[in-house]
């Protein structure tokens, strides 16, 4: 039972503060591997901006710049993309997630290539998580219905 | 500068402490809202420059630089965010229908 929540002061600094959150998320994802943080810590900043939204606007909001829809396919897409690495690893003849051998198919050496397919691992592991966060939200929110508003 | 440091961390605990008192001893919703969302900002203001200053005093150069600047983004944000989540409760706490404490209610 949420009332019609008009508040300038909650909207605006939402409004403002989420593309410094999306920022500081990819900062998280991109920097993992030298600092605290990483794909599952950023994804769920991710998702967590776009929560935010909804609590200060509704669910209509945000799903007009994340649809159900994009955000099924976004959440497929990470896991395609951890497979798909992990796979060509296989496919060049390394085990499972061995980056190292994938400077056969990258213009660089065996080291950079394994900081590039522990990026890219980390890049495919944070679309999906913030996928899953927005969908459990909206899901457990709405009731199932995704309906704008909030629980009655 | 560590000296310096020192005294702006030292006034910010004061701040943080202050403010867990007042959350404890503060007789209703609104008061303790108050005493936290006002204590809480500027103690941590205080600490994370101090903190800032006192990553300085070990010798200026560009890593320890982005350090501090990034300490005083933190800052920026927390000035930013703790005053608007105060309002926000404070608001959800009025449309809920919480009433302020008076001293009448007190005397029944």
């Amino acid at each position: 039972m949420i009332k019609d929540f008009d508040n300038i002061i909650i909207k605006t600094v939402c409004r403002i503060l989420t593309p410094f959150l999306q920022i500081f998320a990819l900062y998280v994802i991109a920097h993992g591997h030298y600092s605290p943080g990483g794909g599952f810590q950023g994804g769920c900043i991710l998702g967590a901006s776009f929560i935010l939204l909804v609590i200060a606007y509704d669910i209509d909001t945000v799903k007009k710049r994340m649809s159900e829809k994009l955000n099924t396919v976004m959440c497929s897409l990470g896991v395609i993309i951890y497979a798909g690495i992990g796979l060509t690893c296989l496919i060049l003849g390394a085990n499972y997630l061995d980056y190292g051998i994938l400077h056969r198919v990258l213009p660089v050496d065996a080291v950079k290539a394994r900081a590039m397919g522990t990026l890219g691992i980390e890049i495919g592991v944070g679309i999906t998580v913030m996928s899953v966060m927005i969908s459990i939200f909206l899901n457990i929110a709405s009731g199932g219905k995704h309906e704008e508003g909030a629980i009655d | 500068m560590i000296i310096l440091s020192i005294i702006l961390i030292i006034t910010g605990v004061f701040f943080f402490f202050t403010a867990t008192f007042g959350l404890l001893r503060f007789p209703d919703f609104y008061s303790r809202l108050q005493a936290t969302g006002k204590g809480d900002t500027l103690g941590s203001l205080l600490m994370l420059a101090g903190l800032a200053l006192y990553n300085l005093s070990s010798g200026i150069s560009l890593a320890s630089i982005l350090v501090s600047v990034k300490l005083l983004l933190i800052a920026v944000f927390i000035f930013i965010a703790n005053p608007t989540a105060t309002h926000a409760l404070t608001r959800a706490g009025q449309d809920a229908g919480v009433e302020p404490w008076t001293k009448e209610e007190k005397s029944k």
